[in-house]
């Protein structure tokens, strides 16, 4: 058993372990900030007074929540990058990096999208009226008084998004990105499969490991942040 | 919302309306301008080229390609949300025991498989069962993975589905003699049950979406499917296109039917019925303020 252990670890050391957690922290940071700058802008379109922003930010949203990650990450090295040659760096393991970042930001965008709805739905009416009754037009209400308080409604909801996220960055295998966690689990476990419970078991508990302080984090956020009514 | 989508702006004036007017050409030109740009870009790389996308409509296409991908995609969600169920089940009822050793055990495994992600599992059980020269390998790691995953965001949609019943149901239960496991069986699990059909569906979503995880390890379904078709007949982006449209298509009819099914059982049952965001972790973080829980019952 200890021996079982310890030659585990030193195959996690062996294959740079931490450095393909490192790989998924980075696609998730880079994502995140690129999908809650998306999902900022469709949440607005989808609550503004213009019926055409609404019907797109619906649309986008209707479109991209329903399909499944891979595919968007398999169109976008196979379609983006294969069939048309787009390129956003001029060495192949940055460009499909950047390129599984936009997929992961274009999917999870649109459920950012909802959190922030979802945290709209927590602003009393009494707010949006008090906020025309003295005169302001909708994009400063919403920057002033909606947002604000949306967002921290929104954080319990945005949390579930990055944690998703942070776990759907696996899929960045679809995308040819080849240093992630799933893809060096696979090969650890096709040169070493004698130890294929361990080398499960150390990736598993990683992502246990990432994901539990996130949980934690916004939850105690989100009851510490909460406008108190 | 929609009451309170109109509180957000004044109705419109004969001003607003002019500028909204405008607002609509621009943004519908802004919309036309893209799309034709997107066009343009396909159109000089050839991918408009008709026999591309007719290639996709034969009989071949679908007799060899789409349709038996989409039946394995719809075999696999078909075990997996049945399992799911169960497993979802029998975790949920451990997490609400009486005995703290299994309350314990059964919160263990539901946060250990919710936070471990799906291909993960899919690729160890892949590796696994190949190893162990189980045949049809593919299909079964994809159901296991997605039981698991899945089956523990049932059981915590069945502990928060207790959890959200009106106190008095429970206290019914136990004034009129019935022990705390009764209770449980016979007056709260029913009702937890009936107001998180919504929410089953909407998870129907997600196993289909994730069954797509498959194509990584070989599982033919609909994906892979329509990669193995686009690389075959060089029309890669449109079969790719065609089996997301497919995908749409059906979780968009899904989500339909969560709605409505969201709508018509609310009267039935002391909870409340939510379909849940869908990303895979509809569940509110425990402790997490009440407000999250209409989050997707008042989207439209």
């Amino acid at each position: 058993m200890g021996d079982y252990l310890s030659q585990t670890w030193e195959l996690a050391r062996e294959y740079d372990v931490l450095g393909a957690f490192w790989v998924n922290i980075q696609l998730t940071f880079w994502a995140a900030i690129l999908s809650l700058v998306l999902g900022t802008a469709l949440a607005l379109m989808r609550i503004s007074p213009v019926p055409s922003l609404r019907w797109a930010g619906t649309a986008y949203v209707n479109v991209f929540r329903n399909t499944p990650l891979t595919i968007i990450m398999t169109f976008m090295v196979l379609g983006l990058w294969g069939q048309l040659q787009v390129t956003l760096a001029p060495d192949f393991a940055g460009n499909f990096f950047r390129l599984a970042v936009i997929g992961l930001a274009v999917y999870h965008a649109a459920f950012v999208c909802e959190s922030i709805r979802s945290g709209v739905n927590t602003v009393p009416i009494g707010q949006a009226e008090a906020a025309r009754a003295i005169g302001l037009p909708f994009l400063p209400a919403a920057r002033l008084i909606i947002l604000p308080q949306a967002f921290r409604g929104a954080i319990a909801p945005l949390g579930n998004t990055l944690i998703a996220l942070l776990k759907n960055s696996t899929v960045a295998a679809a995308a040819s990105v080849t240093t992630e966690t799933s893809s060096l689990m696979k090969t650890m476990i096709e040169f070493n499969s004698n130890y294929i419970y361990g080398i499960f078991l150390t990736f598993a508990i990683g992502y246990v490991i990432l994901v539990i302080p996130i949980g934690l984090l916004t939850t105690s956020l989100s009851t510490r942040l909460a406008v108190r009514r | 919302m929609s009451t309170q989508q109109s509180v957000l702006f004044d109705a419109p004036g004969p001003r607003a309306r002019r500028v909204i007017m405008i607002g609509n050409v621009v943004g519908g030109i802004v919309v036309l301008g893209v799309a034709a740009l997107v066009l343009l870009a396909l159109g000089r790389k050839g991918q408009l080229d008709a026999d591309l996308w007719t290639s996709l409509f034969t009989a071949d296409a679908w007799q060899y390609y789409f349709i038996p991908g989409l039946q394995n995609t719809l075999r696999a969600a078909g075990f997996a949300i049945v399992g799911a169920l169960v497993f979802g089940l029998v975790f949920g009822t451990g997490r609400l025991s009486q005995l703290r050793a299994v309350r314990v055990v059964s919160g263990i495994v539901v946060e250990f498989f919710r936070a471990v992600p799906v291909l993960l599992m899919m690729i160890f059980f892949y590796l696994l069962l190949g190893f162990n020269k189980v045949d049809d390998a593919p299909f079964l790691a994809v159901v296991f993975a997605l039981v698991l995953y899945n089956g523990s965001v049932i059981a915590e949609l069945v502990r928060s589905g207790v959890g959200n019943l009106p106190k008095g149901q429970g206290e019914a239960g136990l004034a009129i003699g019935l022990t705390p496991s009764q209770t449980l069986r016979s007056i709260q699990l029913p009702q937890a049950l009936i107001a998180m059909l919504p929410a089953l569906v909407s998870q129907l979503v997600v196993v289909l979406k994730d069954s797509a995880l498959g194509q990584i390890i070989t599982y033919n379904e609909l994906l892979r499917a329509a990669q193995l078709f686009g690389v075959g007949n060089g029309n890669i982006l449109q079969s790719l296109v065609l089996a997301a449209v497919i995908f749409i298509v059906i979780n968009w009819l899904l989500t339909l039917v969560a709605r409505w099914l969201s709508r018509f059982l609310s009267g039935r049952t002391a909870g409340a019925t939510t379909t849940g965001p869908g990303i895979g972790n509809p569940t509110v973080v425990a402790g997490g303020p009440a407000e999250d829980a209409p989050a997707e019952a008042a989207a439209r």
